[in-house]
């Protein structure tokens, strides 16, 4: 096998090699635990407070609404139960999308069988939140809004500010699943209404197994993690030093070239869309056009199935992924595609491309190619294809 | 994730392509489901099978299954094929992960399908073979309610 392209950024990302760098001292060098009163402890301590200090300021939070977690799905599961168990007091209603990441849909069926209810917002068919149905979902037992800042498989952006502001007026909290946004957009947290927001470390070039949720000073939500007195007491367990230093340097890289990266992705990308509609016949974009992330192509190519379309492209060296059934070990494609209107046959046909730093215009015309090729391969294959032909 | 001969089938595929004006053709699956195999049949006058041909739409699995049922059943006699179980075809694949295991009970409905077509076209009956439940329109019919 010759050069791997790997177009599968929004899966996870490599870790920068001044990420790696930067953590590695605090493996065997500086060991010492942040909770202790010696100097040598100290170390630990400073480089969390460092961390803390760069991710606050990416968002335009304070220090102390920053709370490290181990990653996405953990910030996801301790905004939504903690909150919900926080509020129960007022209400028992959540308000979610069809969208949302498994972290917090599945949290939410959890919330469902312990006695909350949960409203799933529908989308438009490029996946955008209809903010009107959010209006009319509000109840006044509603306590909660969760909506992903941007969507994992198609890449669209949400109208967070419209939507913060819409939890404002209603005196409701408003928490994002901001995942694949964070590194890859502008966020402000106070701008845009954010009371809750989580993050991981490994969409942006940095570590696996480290993440963060922002929580707004004043947010009456309970510790998750019972233990320790880490995290304000918050979120216990002796903090994951390397992690947490290599989330911040991440941060730190993401943020300084988020604008010329983000135009060179976007610009890479674009030409991957073009190319593939011009080129490959009954080919579709799934997701909205324009407020799309800057690195995410994803595509539904007419009468072929994902999983078989995945394992040729990795025969030439090419990583993709796919929402087909067959990749998620159920019989359903992606929820992601059903919600934006996309019938089961066509929606076993997709593919998610995403883009990264190292990704080159070589490597998108490569990947057009062998799309191309592979595709017209499994046409041939395909019942669905001679069906369709012949009916033509 | 795959064994050796699942992906040497997947990546070689024996038999794909259609039989026109074939002695019986069956598909079977829903594209709901992400899977749907089409196997053409040529049997001749004994009753051999002179020639089988497949098409498929789904994964890797659904590929590399409908390439084996194929070789499994081609130059049998009618009685054979109906031998040729999705048990047999996955052990001639030296196995399937389990969440793959339907695909091979898909190629085995659609040798029956195909067998079923022959026997309708012919005006016979054939012994030990039911009518194929595993239709496409049947199937949506019942995903309606």
């Amino acid at each position: 096998m010759g050069k791997m392209i790997y177009l599968d950024n929004a899966a996870t990302t490599r870790t920068a090699p001044e990420v790696v760098d930067a953590m590695l001292p605090f493996f065997s060098e500086f060991y010492g635990n942040a909770s202790t009163v010696y100097e040598f402890g100290g170390k630990s301590k400073e480089a969390i407070s460092k961390a803390r200090e760069i991710i606050a300021r990416a968002i335009g939070a304070k220090e102390n609404e920053i709370y490290f977690t181990a990653g996405g799905s953990e910030s996801d599961n301790w905004a939504l139960k903690a909150t919900a168990e926080a509020c129960k007091g007022k209400g028992n209603h959540i308000i979610t999308s069809k969208i949302e990441h498994h972290a917090v849909l599945h949290t939410c069926q959890w919330l469902e069988q312990h006695g909350f209810e949960v409203t799933y917002l529908d989308v438009d068919e490029f996946g955008t939140v209809k903010l009107e149905e959010l209006k009319k979902a509000i109840r006044p037992t509603t306590i909660l809004i969760s909506i992903m800042f941007a969507n994992n498989e198609i890449g669209t952006i949400e109208p967070i500010e419209e939507i913060g502001k819409i939890a404002k007026e209603h005196g409701i909290l408003f928490h994002t699943d901001a995942v694949q946004a964070f590194g890859q957009v502008p966020i402000d947290v106070d701008r845009m209404g954010i009371d809750m927001m989580s993050a991981s470390g490994h969409k942006l070039n940095g570590p696996k197994g480290i993440g963060f949720l922002y929580i707004r000073k004043g947010v009456k939500i309970r510790s998750f993690i019972h233990g320790g007195a880490q995290e304000r007491k918050r979120r216990a367990g002796t903090e994951n030093v390397p992690g947490i230093v290599g989330l911040g340097k991440a941060t730190e890289l993401a943020i300084a070239n988020m604008e010329e990266r983000t135009a060179r992705e976007r610009e890479l990308r674009d030409r991957l869309i073009s190319r593939m509609l011009k080129e490959v016949p009954f080919t579709r974009v799934n997701g909205h056009r324009e407020n799309r992330l800057p690195n995410n192509a994803n595509f539904c190519f007419q009468f072929v199935e994902g999983e078989s379309l995945l394992i040729m492209l990795d025969m030439k060296g090419i990583c993709g992924s796919s929402g087909s059934a067959c990749t998620s070990g159920s019989l359903d494609p992606s929820h992601v595609l059903l919600a934006i209107g996309l019938p089961h046959e066509i929606a076993h046909g997709s593919l998610r491309l995403t883009l990264g730093a190292d990704t080159t215009e070589q490597d998108i015309d490569d990947t057009v190619d062998a799309v191309k090729e592979i595709v017209a391969q499994l046409r041939e294959m395909s019942p669905l294809y001679e069906d369709y032909m012949k009916k033509a | 994730m795959y064994s050796e001969k699942v992906m040497d089938h997947f990546k070689n595929p024996r038999n794909m392509g259609e039989i026109e004006n074939a002695s019986g053709v069956g598909t079977v699956g829903n594209a709901k489901c992400g899977d749907i195999m089409r196997i053409f049949l040529d049997i001749d006058d004994d009753g051999i099978i002179k020639d089988v041909k497949f098409k498929t739409f789904g994964c890797g699995a659904a590929v590399a299954t409908s390439s084996m049922a194929t070789e499994l059943v081609k130059g049998k006699n009618i009685q054979e094929a109906l031998q040729v179980t999705n048990k047999a075809v996955m052990e001639a694949l030296d196995g399937l992960p389990p969440v793959k295991v339907h695909c091979s009970l898909l190629a085995e409905e659609a040798i029956h399908a195909a067998l079923w077509d022959y026997a309708e076209k012919k005006g016979i009956r054939i012994e030990g073979l039911e009518k194929p439940k595993n239709d496409i329109s049947e199937e949506e019919e019942e995903e309606d309610y």
